[in-house]
């Protein structure tokens, strides 16, 4: 059957077009049930054996879903005591439209064998099909085509029972009187047997409390006022920007106006959350203010309406007109809400069903929600979504969607630093490990055949220690007066083949995550450990890079091929330096050792001539205790020769082979760029350096490097390392892309001053890699192609998720030596030499080099001006009396952590020296005498301190 | 995910059709009187109307003939109204030019042109409404059209076009929504019996291991159109036949 659908459709520049698209109706779509006779035998998920147990109805039955549930409550599908759901087509395009977050999560439960679900697709099957009536709108429409459905089931097997689950009263009340079974989902679920924690996840648009609770927040706009608004310029549209300091206060950024607009209050708010697009109107410039510099902190219970009112009072009377007027406004609605699940805790000292809870990231309010568990879940991390922000609560209503183990558990606290960074971290699927290769594995003569045997080389690993995942190797010998140099990476696209679960599974987790003491590998263990893994004495696969050089490192020729090694030794950089340096040792390694060092001096020198930047980054290891698994010392990772002579030979060998696939794919390579930052971003390197007499060249690359060459001062060893801290955080970050993708100019890499390059040697950690070996490999003639391979778009695709994986990796790894840093430092009370790194109005930002940490040392409360320290912004200085404080100052500090707010640890730094009448604390050993000095700044949060380091001294005198 | 999938996870494309189902075809013979053959042809909502003249001597400059061959001049056009943004002009364009010069290529390898030497044979056609798939929806109604004016042919000709959803699935018969989403499009004009390609054409590149099963499911839509066809012709010379009374002989 055939029909036709005509719908008319506004295109981007105005014009209105009509489309007419085909419909076809099928008479063989299948009910999806096995016993059915009528309908065509179709794989189906629908099982006579699942049971959905629900009070109301006392029978067997079968789910229909409307679109409202689906869309609101995923959280309770999920669970398992819900199966047997028929999802019917016209359901799937409206989720899918709507939202394609819950698409995914819908589709991911589909194809999950055991929540018996099916598609039905009513809007194709010649029964069910109905035709959408002149005038009647989409929604209609679709509630039609949804009871269409239900009835045609009920008549089409008459001996199994169907409810339909539906929000929409006028849908529900329209299917009863029709005769089909239709029910909300708030009475199905309280009705079904252990419901405990079903119910706590289901979402609640709207809860009365009492009816006559009064409005808290003024209505927003609709739709059409928002969009009449904004096309007349009275309205503006922008993302909202909670403060994290001062939760009645927010930015907006609008693309249409050069500053952000500033809201403020409750009504200035207007239920708006970090994150969400919204639309604000501006006040007359007479009403605008400056942002306050107060700190606010919601202290609220679940409806404390008085507590708000006083904050905003209190807000009210700081602000102020002086200081940097920014535009003011009051959000008036929204266009679309950014919520998304947040991890956090329960605020304690709440009774009853109803409790709050207090996200981590502090920009987003805190949530009420109704739980069954309060007292079990105030123990534990977990994660809740908001469901709606009613006009007559305080705050944001949301249901609890699981628990992630208990309040500073180090496997909590991984596992949130995973969620809130994104990195999939689940277990291995049996599908991606069936894709292993089967142990024990051999090489058989069919390989030995296709590579070329480099087994006898004296081919060695150079590696940090304990590490598990080698994928790099080198060796060095004499050929006639030349050198040969070889670089072996482990060959893992060997093992991954594309479009196997595995790549698709590697593809997705894009790279490697390390935390302190958990690594999430990209690929399973049994490649990352050992069949890739170049581990010494054993015979592994590898992607060989092979030049003939010269004494002087020039290159005369480089060759790639696939081959099989055995690597003699795997060193650390230790073992490896000491091999160097050990004269009585003349083997074959050290004497290749010896050769890649001064090799790779040399080639260093090239590259530093040439205007690669020698960044720095304070760096950190920490080491745990392997039974406790608790910090015990953190240390700044120390510095061998042989880690750059390592990293020498990597980028020779990236290089080359950026080269060479660049050469033979120019549209679909995955190369990497660091792409050069814009002068702005050097404004506060130049400006520090001025300070001190140096002066800072950014015009390119080279001057830069110079320039950073040049900033020594003799009288401060360490200053050198902080203005290259400082540089690094002037970069940008550095990016894979699609060589089709961008101009050849374009392809530059700034940091390392290379025209070209490329990730090729740590296939084991990172996806970009494999892709660059596969390419590789096609060039060298080794392998073959595959379509999304020479595809630049799904190139790309790929590049878009490495490039945004890698960056949440980064961030994780960074987050995880917060935490354990924080462990480390709990209850310790420390002086610690430290440099000044930035200058602030109220502030020093101190950086530790011992912990490679930063932190703030307060000298004012945040927005009161200090009457000891005198700011001098031009200079960049503090001046007390006689003590001037610049930037790169070294100074000795005071380290203790303050754990007020357990989801917000945070270093507290006190000056110890210079000392500062009225504002320094005396070093640790006066500590007992001087009491008195402190400053009243923080006095609360110092007591604390002061109490803890007075234990802690007891307790050492007790020793 | 941001794309609309081709080809849903139940199997069905957007339209309703599975991968392998042409869309509905509808076709009439003899539908106008003046020329010597003609034919109406409906693949979808894709409409065209094919005439054909001739054979007769040869129009125009009178070098073009040839001595062994008949002269085949093929005429594509496309009415203003047949797409959703009205067209500027019907024919001289390059697409049209092009697909003029694709017809004929494939028409002059399955008419017999050795039987008219010093003659020509006009084929016009012209598409009322294009929703994807024009050129095989005009090649197979120039086929009907030489058919009805009583031309010989090897055998039919029959074109259609094929592509791939989600990248991994070969579908075939393509329509305009599926080629503005989807991915490349193979067009194939072959002669099914034989199992001859006579054109082929990709509108970008397919990587080589798709290349295969993206031709073979072309071909088979061919194969499929053929059947169509044949028995759109018996029925309209049983048609015929049976007016002028020689049907009921048999």
């Amino acid at each position: 059957m055939f029909t036709t659908k005509t719908f008319i459709k506004k295109t981007r520049i105005g014009h209105f077009l009509k489309h007419v698209r085909e419909h076809y109706i099928r008479d063989d779509i299948s009910c999806g049930f096995r016993s059915c006779e009528k309908c065509n035998p179709v794989e189906s998920f629908l099982s006579p054996n699942h049971h959905n147990k629900c009070a109301l109805f006392n029978y067997d039955h079968y789910i229909i879903l409307d679109t409202n549930v689906i869309l609101d409550q995923m959280d309770v599908l999920e669970e398992a005591p819900i199966g047997n759901v028929i999802i019917l087509h016209t359901v799937i395009t409206e989720v899918k439209h709507r939202s394609l977050p819950i698409y995914k999560r819908l589709f991911t439960l589909i194809e999950n064998p055991s929540k018996h679900f099916y598609i039905f697709t009513n809007d194709h099957h010649k029964d069910t099909y109905i035709e959408q009536l002149d005038g009647e709108l989409v929604n209609d429409y679709n509630d039609r085509c949804i009871r269409k459905a239900c009835s045609w089931y009920m008549e089409h097997l008459p001996n199994e029972k169907f409810i339909l689950l539906t929000e929409d009263v006028n849908n529900r009340n329209i299917a009863i009187e029709e005769g089909i079974t239709a029910c909300s989902i708030f009475p199905y679920v309280k009705h079904m047997n252990d419901n405990a924690v079903l119910e706590d996840k289901l979402s609640r648009k709207e809860i009365y409390l009492d009816k006559d609770a009064r409005d808290l927040f003024p209505p927003h706009l609709n739709n059409v006022q928002l969009l009449n608004g904004i096309k007349e310029g009275t309205l503006y549209q922008g993302t909202f920007r909670a403060s994290r300091d001062n939760f009645l206060e927010g930015f907006v950024n609008v693309e249409a106006l050069e500053d952000q607009v500033l809201v403020q209050g409750r009504t200035g708010l207007n239920r708006a959350v970090d994150g969400d697009v919204v639309v604000v109107e501006l006040f007359d410039k007479s009403d605008w203010i400056s942002p306050s510099d107060i700190i606010l902190e919601d202290e609220g219970t679940v409806e404390d309406v008085e507590e708000i009112e006083q904050k905003e009072k209190q807000l009210k009377e700081t602000t102020t007109k002086k200081g940097e007027i920014k535009p003011t406004g009051k959000v008036v609605g929204i266009i679309r809400r950014k919520w998304r699940q947040y991890c956090g805790i329960l605020q304690g000292g709440l009774e009853g069903v109803y409790q709050l809870f207090v996200p981590a990231d502090r920009s987003i309010p805190k949530i009420r929600i109704e739980t069954r568990q309060a007292e079990f879940l105030k123990t534990q991390k977990l994660i809740v979504t908001i469901d709606s922000w009613p006009r007559y609560s305080r705050y944001p209503h949301g249901h609890f969607v699981r628990a992630l183990g208990k309040i500073g558990d180090q496997s909590t606290e991984n596992e949130v630093i995973l969620l809130e960074h994104d990195v999939p971290h689940s277990q291995f699927s049996e599908e991606v490990l069936s894709c292993l290769p089967k142990l024990p594995w051999i090489i058989t003569d069919e390989d030995l055949q296709k590579r070329v045997d480099l087994r006898d080389l004296d081919i060695c690993s150079v590696d940090p220690p304990g590490c598990t995942d080698i994928d790099d190797a080198l060796h060095c010998r004499e050929v006639g007066d030349h050198l040969e140099v070889g670089v072996h990476i482990a060959d893992v696209s060997h093992f991954i083949r594309p479009y196997t679960a595995l790549d698709l599974e590697a593809q997705s987790r894009g790279t490697t995550v390390y935390l302190v003491n958990k690594r999430i590998d990209m690929v399973p263990n049994l490649l990352s450990s050992n069949l890739c893994s170049l581990r010494g004495g054993e015979e592994r696969f590898a992607f060989s890079c092979i030049w003939e050089m010269d004494k002087k490192a020039n290159i005369l020729n480089t060759r790639f091929h696939k081959s099989i090694i055995k690597s003699k030794k795997a060193m650390t950089y230790e073992e490896a330096q000491m091999t160097i340096d050990d004269k009585s040792k003349n083997d074959n390694i050290a004497k290749s050792l010896r050769y890649l060092l001064m090799l790779s001096k040399i080639l260093k020198k090239g590259r530093l001539d040439n205007g690669a930047l020698v960044l720095a980054s304070p760096e950190v290891k920490i080491m745990m205790d392997s039974e406790t698994m608790e910090p015990l010392d953190i240390e700044v990772k120390k510095m061998f020769e042989t880690m750059s002579m390592v990293e020498e030979f990597m980028l020779l060998a990236n290089i080359s082979v950026a080269e060479k696939i660049l050469q033979d794919f120019p549209e679909c390579a995955c190369l990497r760029r660091h792409p050069v930052p814009p002068s702005s971003n050097f404004d506060p390197l130049i400006k520090a350096g001025r300070h001190l007499g140096l002066e800072i060249n950014v015009e390119s690359g080279k001057e830069l490097a110079k320039s950073l060459d040049e900033a020594v001062k003799p009288d401060n060893p360490f200053l050198n390392t902080m203005i290259r801290i400082l540089a690094t955080r002037c970069m940008l970050q550095a990016v894979y892309f699609a060589s089709g993708t961008m101009q050849k100019e374009d392809y530059f890499h700034y940091g390392l001053a290379v025209p070209l390059y490329t990730h090729f040697t740590s296939p084991i950690r990172r996806y970009a890699d494999i892709i660059v070996h596969r390419l590789l490999a096609v060039s060298c003639g080794s392998d073959v192609t595959y379509p999304d391979l020479l595809d630049k778009a799904k190139t790309s695709e790929i590049c878009q998720n490495l490039n945004y994986r890698n960056r949440m990796a980064q961030y994780a790894g960074r987050a995880s030596i917060a935490f354990n840093t924080h462990l480390f430092f709990k209850g310790k009370l420390q002086d610690e030499q430290g440099y000044i790194l930035y200058v602030r109005k109220n502030a020093l930002q101190v950086l530790i080099p011992k912990y490679g940490l930063e932190s703030t040392l307060y000298l004012a409360r945040k927005g009161e001006s200090s009457d000891i320290f005198e700011y001098n912004e031009e200079d960049q200085t503090q001046r007390a009396k006689d003590v001037v404080l610049h930037a790169f100052d070294p100074v000795k500090v005071r380290l203790s952590l303050n754990s007020d707010n357990i989801q917000h640890e945070k270093f507290v730094l006190q000056l110890v020296s210079p000392y500062i009448e009225g504002f320094s604390v005396p070093p640790i050993e006066e500590m007992d005498t001087s009491e008195t000095n402190i400053e009243s700044g923080k006095k609360r949060k110092k007591d604390g301190n002061e109490k803890k380091s007075k234990s802690k001294k007891n307790s050492k005198n007790t020793n | 995910m941001s794309k609309k999938e081709l080809l849903s996870k139940i199997g069905l494309r957007l339209d309703g059709r599975r991968a392998h189902e042409l869309r509905r075809i509808r076709c009439k013979l003899g539908v106008f009187t003046e020329p010597d053959g003609s034919a109406y042809m409906e693949q979808g909502l894709t409409k065209v109307l094919a005439a054909v003249y001739g054979p007769h001597q040869v129009r125009g400059s009178k070098s073009k003939a040839q001595h062994d061959n008949v002269v085949i001049n093929c005429q594509f056009s496309m009415a203003v109204f047949s797409t959703t943004d009205r067209k500027k002009r019907p024919r001289g364009d390059r697409k049209s030019t092009e697909l003029s010069m694709h017809l004929q290529q494939a028409l002059e390898s399955v008419i017999k042109t050795e039987l008219y030497p010093w003659s020509q044979i006009d084929v016009y056609v012209e598409v009322l409404h294009a929703d994807g798939g024009i050129y095989p929806a005009c090649v197979n109604a120039a086929t009907l059209a030489l058919i009805d004016a009583g031309i010989p042919l090897k055998e039919y000709v029959c074109a259609c076009t094929a592509s791939l959803a989600n990248n991994d699935v070969p579908m075939v018969d393509i329509s305009h929504q599926e080629e503005v989403l989807g991915g490349p499009t193979l067009t194939i004009a072959a002669l099914p019996m034989s199992g001859k390609i006579v054109l082929m054409e990709m509108s970008q590149r397919f990587h080589l291991d798709h290349l295969d099963k993206v031709m073979n499911k072309a071909l088979q839509g061919c194969k499929d159109i053929r059947r169509i066809l044949d028995e759109a012709v018996r029925l309209h010379v049983r048609d015929v036949g049976s007016a002028t009374g020689w049907a009921l002989a048999t």
